[in-house]
C-alpha cells in the first residue's frame, strides 16, 4: 500500500514537472485522493480520475476500439459500424485529439500479403469515420498484418479475434 | 615452389571493401591452381574402369545417395593459428565437407569408424586398395597448411575410388577468420564435379530470429553461413524487422522495420552496420527485393488501403509505379536476367501469381489451380518459380514461369516464404506450428521433395533469404 501512494505520488510530480515544460495542459490531473474535475464536457459520463478527452476517457467511452472482419475481408459490417459510430461521437466532442487505426491480419495468411491486408482494414475503419465526419487528417494507420495477435489461438474462434482494426487515441 | 595466383580479384575487393578496417590488404579466399604439397601427381593413370563415369543422379534424389569417404585433412605441419591448431582445423574440415554432402541428401559420407588416418604424401597418391573395400564410391582428400603470411591454405582432391583416378582438384588461400570456406569451396568442388549442379555452400543465409510470447514476438535481423554457423544478429530486437533479402554484391542487405513505429524498407550495410531509409516516408512500404544488377530495389507500397508494385533506384531517387490495379499487389520477385518480375496479386479475387515485365507492361496470370499462390520466388536458374500455396495448409510449390508443372515439395500445416539456393536446386522457408506454443522455424527442401530437413538457428527462425554463391 506503501508503495502504491509513493508510485502514484512520483507520477503526479512527473506529471507536474512535464506540464511547466510544456505548454498548459487543457485539462489539468486530478489531485490525489480528490474529487474528479467538477466539470466534464458536455454530454461526457462523470468522470472518476479520467481526464475527458484522454486516450482513456476515449476507451471507455466507446463502445469498443475493436472492430472485427470477415476472412479475407475488410467490409465495415453492422457490429463494427455502431462501435465506430460510438468513437465517431466521441471524436466529434473532442476534435484535437487524433487517432491512430491499427490494422491487423489473422495467422492463415502469408506475411506480406497480410501486411496490405492489414492496411486495407485499417483503411476501411478510417473511411468509415471520415465519411461521419471525422477529419482524415486526424486519422493515421498502421498495418502490423499478422505480427501481432490478440489471441493466440490457432483456431477459427481466435482468427475472428485477430481479424480486427484497433482505435488508439493519440493525446498531445 | 609454386606462385599461388588468385584467380578471382573480385572476390579481393569484395572482401577487402568489406573488412577495410581490420585486414586492409588480405587475400581473403582465393582460388589458387593446383595445390602445390609434393611433386604434381602423374597423369591419370587409367581411364575409368567398369561402367560409365562417377556420377550422382540428382532427379533421383535420395534413392541412392552415394557412399563417399572424407578422411581427416593432414598438415604437413602443426601449426597454431588464430582459428585454432592446423591438426584440429584438418580434422573440422573434412567434418563440415561432409556435413555440406549429406545435407544435399545426395551423398552418404562414411562414418568416422570406417575412416583411415591419412598422411601428408598419401593426399596425392589415395590407398586406393583401402578405400576400394570401404565400400565408397568417391574418395575427398586434402590438407591444411599455415603461410607464412598468417594465411592458410587447404587443398581438396576428389578420386573416383573403383576407377582409381583423381576426377578434381582445387586449393583455396583464406585468411584464418575464413577457414569454414575453404571447407565448403572443397564441399562445393566435389558436389559439383559429381552432380553437374551448380555450387550452393560457400553461401549466407539473412533471415528473422524470433522468440518470445506468439503476440508480442521480438524479431530480430540476422545473418550465418548456409550452415548456421558464423551466426551474427544484425538488430537489436527493439522494432519488429521482416523479409531481409541480400544485395546481389552481398555488402547490404533490404529488409522491413517497424522502427519509429513507421513501417518501411532500409538497407543494412553489412560491412559498417550502418542503415539507410530506402523511400522517404510516405506510406508503408514492405516486401523489398534488389533487382539481379542491384541497380533497382522492388516494394510494394500500401496507401489509403490499396497496395501496388514500385521499383526505385537502389542508390536513391523517386520510386516508379509497377502496378496500378485496385487490390494488393506485393511479393515481387525479378527473373535472373532482370527482364521479368513474378508477383502476386488479389485482383481476381484471391492471390493468383502474375507475371510482367520489368517496367510494369503485360502483366499476366500464370497460376490457375486450386486455392491461393502467393511469395513467388523466381529461380536464379530461371526455369522454375517457387511459392506458397494456399490451400487449407501452407505448402511450399514449384511451377514454370509459364505456369504449367505444378509440383507442390512439402506438406504441413504452415510452410511459407520459400527461398532458392545460389545453384536452384534447394530451397529454404518456414515452418510455422500450431497454437500458443506455436513457433517458427527453417527448413530446407530439394527440388525432388524428399530431403527436407530443419536448418538449425539458434532461437527460432522465419523469412530467410537464401545470399548468393560467395566470391
Amino acid at each position: 500500500m506503501a508503495r502504491l501512494t509513493t508510485t502514484l505520488l512520483l507520477a503526479t510530480a512527473l506529471a507536474a514537472t512535464a506540464a511547466c515544460s510544456k505548454k498548459r495542459p487543457e485539462v489539468l490531473p486530478p489531485a490525489p485522493g480528490e474529487a474528479p474535475a467538477a466539470t466534464p464536457a458536455p454530454g461526457a459520463p462523470p468522470t472518476d480520475g479520467v481526464a475527458p478527452g484522454s486516450a482513456a476517457d476515449f476507451r471507455r467511452s466507446i463502445t469498443s476500439d475493436t472492430v472485427n472482419f470477415g476472412l479475407d475481408q475488410a467490409d465495415v459490417d453492422a457490429t463494427a459500424r455502431t462501435i465506430l459510430d460510438s468513437q465517431a461521437e466521441w471524436l466529434q466532442r473532442y476534435p484535437n485529439v487524433r487517432i491512430q487505426l491499427e490494422g491487423h491480419a489473422d495467422e492463415r495468411g502469408t506475411r506480406e500479403y497480410n501486411l496490405a491486408l492489414g492496411d486495407r482494414r485499417a483503411n476501411a475503419a478510417k473511411n468509415y469515420l471520415a465519411a461521419k465526419g471525422i477529419a482524415a487528417s486526424r486519422i493515421t494507420t498502421i498495418s502490423y498484418g499478422k505480427e501481432r495477435p490478440l489471441a493466440l489461438g490457432s483456431d477459427e474462434e481466435s482468427w475472428a479475434q485477430n481479424r480486427r482494426a484497433v482505435t488508439v487515441a493519440v493525446t498531445n | 615452389m609454386t606462385i599461388l595466383h588468385p584467380l578471382r580479384t573480385g572476390a579481393v575487393s569484395l572482401l577487402a571493401l568489406a573488412f577495410a578496417t581490420v585486414t586492409p590488404a588480405l587475400p581473403a579466399n582465393a582460388q589458387v591452381t593446383p595445390p602445390p604439397l609434393t611433386a604434381p601427381t602423374s597423369a591419370p593413370t587409367s581411364a575409368p574402369q567398369g561402367g560409365g563415369p562417377l556420377e550422382v543422379d540428382v532427379t533421383g534424389g535420395i534413392s541412392a545417395p552415394m557412399p563417399i569417404a572424407i578422411p581427416a585433412m593432414p598438415t604437413p605441419a602443426v601449426a597454431s593459428t588464430p582459428a585454432g591448431s592446423t591438426d584440429t582445423l584438418g580434422r573440422q574440415l573434412s567434418e563440415i565437407i561432409a556435413n555440406d554432402l549429406r545435407n544435399s541428401g545426395l551423398f552418404t559420407p562414411l562414418p568416422p569408424a570406417q575412416l583411415r588416418a591419412v598422411v601428408v604424401p598419401e593426399v596425392t597418391a589415395p590407398a586406393f586398395d583401402y578405400w576400394g573395400g570401404s565400400g565408397a564410391q568417391a574418395l575427398v582428400q586434402g590438407y591444411i597448411r599455415a603461410n607464412g603470411d598468417g594465411s592458410l591454405t587447404v587443398g581438396c582432391y576428389l578420386y573416383d575410388v573403383s576407377a582409381r583416378t583423381e576426377l578434381t582438384r582445387q586449393g583455396f588461400v583464406v585468411p584464418p577468420s575464413d577457414w569454414r570456406r575453404a571447407a565448403h569451396k572443397c564441399a562445393d568442388t566435389v558436389y559439383q564435379r559429381l552432380t553437374g549442379e551448380g555450387p550452393y555452400f560457400d553461401s549466407r543465409v539473412a533471415y528473422i530470429s524470433e522468440t518470445g510470447p506468439k503476440g508480442n514476438r521480438i524479431k530480430r535481423l540476422a545473418i550465418m553461413d548456409q550452415d548456421g554457423a558464423n551466426h551474427r544478429f544484425l538488430t537489436t530486437g527493439s522494432a519488429i524487422a521482416l523479409t531481409p533479402r541480400f544485395a546481389p554484391n552481398q555488402q547490404s542487405i533490404v529488409y522491413m522495420s517497424y522502427v519509429g513505429k513507421a513501417p518501411s524498407i532500409y538497407v543494412y550495410d553489412i560491412g559498417s552496420g550502418r542503415q539507410r531509409l530506402v523511400v522517404q516516408n510516405v506510406a508503408t512500404t514492405f516486401a523489398p527485393r534488389f533487382s539481379p544488377d542491384g541497380r533497382w530495389i522492388l516494394f510494394s507500397m500500401a496507401t489509403g488501403g490499396n497496395t501496388d508494385l514500385y521499383r526505385v533506384p537502389a542508390a536513391g531517387g523517386s520510386p516508379q509505379r509497377l502496378t496500378n490495379s485496385p487490390g494488393i499487389d506485393t511479393g515481387g520477385s525479378y527473373s535472373p536476367d532482370g527482364s521479368r518480375i513474378v508477383f502476386e496479386s488479389d485482383r481476381s479475387g484471391g492471390q493468383q501469381l502474375y507475371v510482367m515485365n520489368a517496367d510494369g507492361s503485360n502483366q499476366q496470370r500464370i497460376s490457375f489451380g486450386g486455392g491461393r499462390y502467393a511469395t513467388p520466388v523466381w529461380s536464379p536458374r530461371g526455369d522454375l518459380i517457387a511459392f506458397t500455396k494456399i490451400a487449407g495448409a501452407f505448402r511450399i510449390g514449384i511451377m514454370s514461369p509459364g505456369g504449367s508443372g505444378e509440383k507442390l515439395l512439402t506438406n504441413s500445416w504452415q510452410d511459407e516464404g520459400p527461398s532458392w539456393s545460389p545453384n536452384g536446386r534447394v530451397l529454404m522457408f518456414y515452418r510455422a506450428g500450431r497454437g500458443s506454443a506455436g513457433k517458427a522455424d527453417l527448413w530446407s527442401v530439394d527440388l525432388t521433395g524428399v530431403n527436407e530437413r530443419r536448418v538449425p538457428t539458434p532461437l527460432d527462425g522465419s523469412d530467410p533469404g537464401w545470399g548468393p554463391l560467395r566470391p
